[in-house]
């Protein structure tokens, strides 16, 4: 967790199980770290944590076993990675064309440096 | 009604005013951060509401009930205080051993499991304890009390980084486990920005802000670029201060600042809980 990250903590947090769904640490239907859990390992108030992770039931990436605790949706992957897609051109794209800009760069000269971080 | 209800305390110390009118609600089942600068009057408040100190006027009620004189409003309250106020050559054991006797809920394994992880000898005089382990001694018999209201002043003191840690985590543990309220007093506030739910800030015995720590968060915003683009920016704004580098400048502002209307190469920033705070309790 990162305080100094300027996103708040609970968005910091739905991120960071969104990236366990992604990398396969949480798989699908499988149950996600308690808000309790999260809470102690962040240092963080439970109720920031349960924010979190309301964040995803909204979105239905995880859902509640009632008396288990949260699961990891079907199809849970599939639709942070459509979201995350489409963010994709605000949160990166959007950042680079701008620092580009300011040094200066062509638009080829920065097509071949996307080529070149492809090729590694 | 649930919760510590505080209303209109006042309190002089000859010429200093400790305490001017402070009233506040700290409500049931929440981590309240009490922040302020030395001698602002973090302690004088805390030690009002547990009957140490009397106040000049105002009340004070414990779920409804006036707690000044009052052993059982009392009871509900744990403070954990930065002063020794134990006998001279107790041992921590029989520090335990008194506190469970006023204190019925003490949960004696609990403690005996913290003080272990903790590394505290119990056997020691608590004279004795070093200025960390003193700390840990009385915030181990805190955590421990099983009191709905619980206040840390200044719990860390002297704390090594691995034992603040261990801290934090002990109390969000027990405060998932069964819930209660809160205060901590500290001067370390990037460590409780993320543990605290809400924030009271308290300058020269008055309370200037109360409120969640992320409304808080979004009263204030940092404007950052050429000292000229930042100047115009901020006109007709108020500004809790500035920091300058060369031609550089950042300015942090109470309230926010539209970012349609700004010149190119201005970039509006987040404040954190303690920028903002230096900048609201700066003389």
């Amino acid at each position: 967790m990162n305080l100094q990250d300027e996103r708040p903590i609970f968005v910091q947090i739905a991120e960071y199980i969104e990236d366990g769904i992604l990398s396969g640490a949480f798989p699908e239907d499988t149950q996600i770290p308690s808000t309790t859990e999260i809470s102690v390992w962040y240092k963080i108030n439970p109720a920031t944590a349960l924010k979190g992770i309301n964040l995803l039931v909204d979105e239905n990436i995880v859902y509640k076993k009632r008396g288990l605790g949260m699961f990891v949706s079907t199809g849970a992957a599939e639709s942070i990675r459509r979201k995350r897609k489409k963010d994709f051109f605000d949160n990166y794209i959007d950042k680079v064309v701008t620092e580009a800009k300011k040094l200066g760069l062509t638009q080829e000269e920065l097509a071949a440096m996307i080529e070149r971080g492809y090729d590694r | 009604m649930k919760g510590i209800e505080v209303r209109s305390l006042d309190k002089n110390y000859g010429d200093v005013r400790a305490l001017r009118n402070v009233s506040l609600t700290f409500e049931e089942n929440k981590i309240y951060g009490l922040l302020g600068r030395n001698g602002a009057g973090k302690t004088t408040l805390l030690n009002t509401i547990t009957g140490r100190v009397f106040p000049d006027s105002g009340d004070v009620l414990v779920d409804g009930e006036v707690a000044l004189e009052n052993d059982k409003a009392q009871q509900k309250i744990f403070m954990m205080s930065e002063k020794n106020f134990y006998p001279e050559g107790m041992k921590v054991k029989d520090a335990i051993k008194w506190t469970r006797e006023f204190y019925p809920g003490f949960d004696e394994e609990y403690c005996r499991n913290l003080a272990e992880k903790f590394g505290l000898n119990t056997k020691k005089k608590i004279k004795s304890l070093s200025t960390g382990y003193g700390s840990i001694f009385k915030l181990i018999l805190t955590l421990s009390a099983n009191a709905p209201y619980l206040f840390f002043d200044e719990p860390v003191l002297g704390l090594d980084a691995n034992h603040r840690d261990m801290f934090y985590r002990a109390l969000l543990e027990k405060y998932s486990d069964k819930p209660f309220t809160a205060v901590i007093s500290t001067h370390l506030i990037e460590e409780v920005a993320g543990v605290i739910e809400e924030v009271v800030i308290i300058k020269r015995g008055e309370i200037i802000r109360n409120q969640s720590v992320e409304e808080l968060l979004e009263t204030g915003c940092t404007v950052s670029g050429t000292a000229v683009a930042v100047d115009s920016a901020i006109q007709g704004k108020t500004v809790l201060g500035e920091d300058s580098l060369g031609g550089l400048k950042t300015a942090y502002l109470a309230g926010e600042i539209d970012s349609s209307t700004l010149p190119a190469g201005i970039e509006i920033g987040k404040m954190d809980l303690q920028k903002l705070f230096i900048h609201l309790t700066n003389e």
